[in-house]
């Protein structure tokens, strides 16, 4: 199995004040932590990958924390949450595909058994490649108020034989949510959607 | 006048390795950015005196942010440097008003010490406009393992009434650092420059 060689780790967070209307209460909260790994499979085709996903579970487990941390220790803040990848240009996008059970179960445990599916994207990319990482409610994913988006990237990666793994986590609505729909009050939390 | 603050952003960066080799420990920076409305977009306004004191709020509310992304005491920070953005209703003077008369004092302040020169550098731009903020050695600017350069970004800011600042602190020079000249141990920190 393949060694999980990590570059660089940076982690981001957002405080949001208001964006032209009134000043939030509570300013809305976004974290990213990001961590740039060596692709093992990068340069050539390789039919069996899927072991590199049980490798990259700590290394998930330790960003999902991270962000709990950043955002002040308690996981009961968090309310949105979304994971990404950005593959270097020798690796293809299936490599990204490996981060969905590492970095969205990591998450999940992290919070406490999240319900809803993480919302997800990514792409093939060089040097500098920016990622519009989608972000949906943890317990139901029809939260109209937490649908966002939160942009990450890092100037000097991936580089063609690296992967950037992105996880995402949020403390509430976007800044000025009006715009209806359910509500985080009215989830039921069994299904993940609703 | 005080700071009009829509949304602060912290960048903490860490490096483990570079071409296959360890950094250990790895080297660490931080950047604290604040997106504030400009008071004086789409106007020519002689007394800049407003800005210069939303200088001062913002030198030391972006250092404290900067220091605490790196979890360290603000004695142990190496080098520095700023920067600003000014949206494109405003103009280049307002990015030097918030820089360069004020801002400097409460950074040393909060940092203990700073004999150096600030490294800094300013535009004008669009949302999502790419700040490189210069890096230096705080107590002796001709040290050649800190010069260094941090990018930052946020992609809503800086909207045409905006002012984008930016605040970057590290623990370490560059990974690796290994083309001479003056190193930290040699420094006198009397003049600001060796």
């Amino acid at each position: 199995m393949p060694e999980v060689r990590v570059r660089k780790k940076v982690i981001s967070v957002e405080e949001i004040f208001h964006e032209g209307g009134p000043v939030a209460r509570k300013p809305l909260r976004r974290a990213a932590a990001l961590a740039v790994i060596r692709n093992p499979y990068a340069g050539a085709y390789f039919e069996q990958i899927e072991g590199f996903m049980d490798d990259l579970k700590p290394l998930g487990l330790e960003m999902a924390r991270s962000l709990v941390a950043v955002l002040g220790g308690d996981p009961q803040v968090v309310e949105g949450y979304g994971k990404g990848a950005i593959i270097g240009s020798a690796g293809e996008i299936e490599h990204g595909a490996l981060w969905h059970v590492p970095g969205g179960y990591a998450m999940r445990e992290v919070l406490g058994g999240a319900k809803a599916i993480v919302a997800s994207t990514k792409k093939v990319g060089g040097p500098g490649t920016r990622l519009d990482v989608p972000i949906t409610h943890i317990n139901a994913s029809y939260v109209r108020s937490h649908f966002d988006a939160m942009e990450v990237g890092i100037g000097d990666a991936p580089r063609a034989d690296e992967i950037l793994l992105a996880l995402v986590m949020t403390t509430g609505a976007r800044v000025h949510a009006r715009v209806g729909g359910l509500k985080a009050s009215e989830i039921k939390g069994e299904d993940g959607l609703r | 006048m005080t700071a009009n603050i829509r949304k602060i952003a912290t960048f903490m960066e860490e490096t483990c390795a570079e071409m296959g080799r360890k950094i250990d420990p790895p080297t660490r920076r931080a950047a604290a950015v604040a997106v504030i409305e400009n008071p004086y977009a789409r106007q020519f306004v002689e007394d800049l005196s407003g800005l210069m004191t939303i200088g001062e709020e913002l030198g030391e509310l972006l250092t404290q942010r900067a220091v605490a992304a790196l979890g360290i005491a603000g004695s142990a920070v190496e080098s520095y440097g700023k920067a600003a953005a000014v949206g494109e209703d405003g103009e280049i003077e307002h990015a030097a008003a918030i820089l360069h008369p004020k801002l400097g004092t409460p950074v040393r302040r909060v940092l203990g010490k700073g004999a150096a020169l600030i490294p800094s550098s300013k535009k004008r731009g669009g949302p999502g406009v790419v700040l490189d903020i210069p890096l230096g050695h705080k107590d002796a600017a001709y040290v050649r393992s800190h010069f260094d350069g941090m990018e930052v970004r946020i992609n809503d800011a800086p909207r045409a009434n905006e002012i984008m600042v930016a605040i970057a602190v590290t623990d370490s020079g560059r990974p690796l650092a290994r083309v001479g000249g003056l190193t930290k141990d040699q420094i006198k920190g009397e003049d600001g420059l060796r």
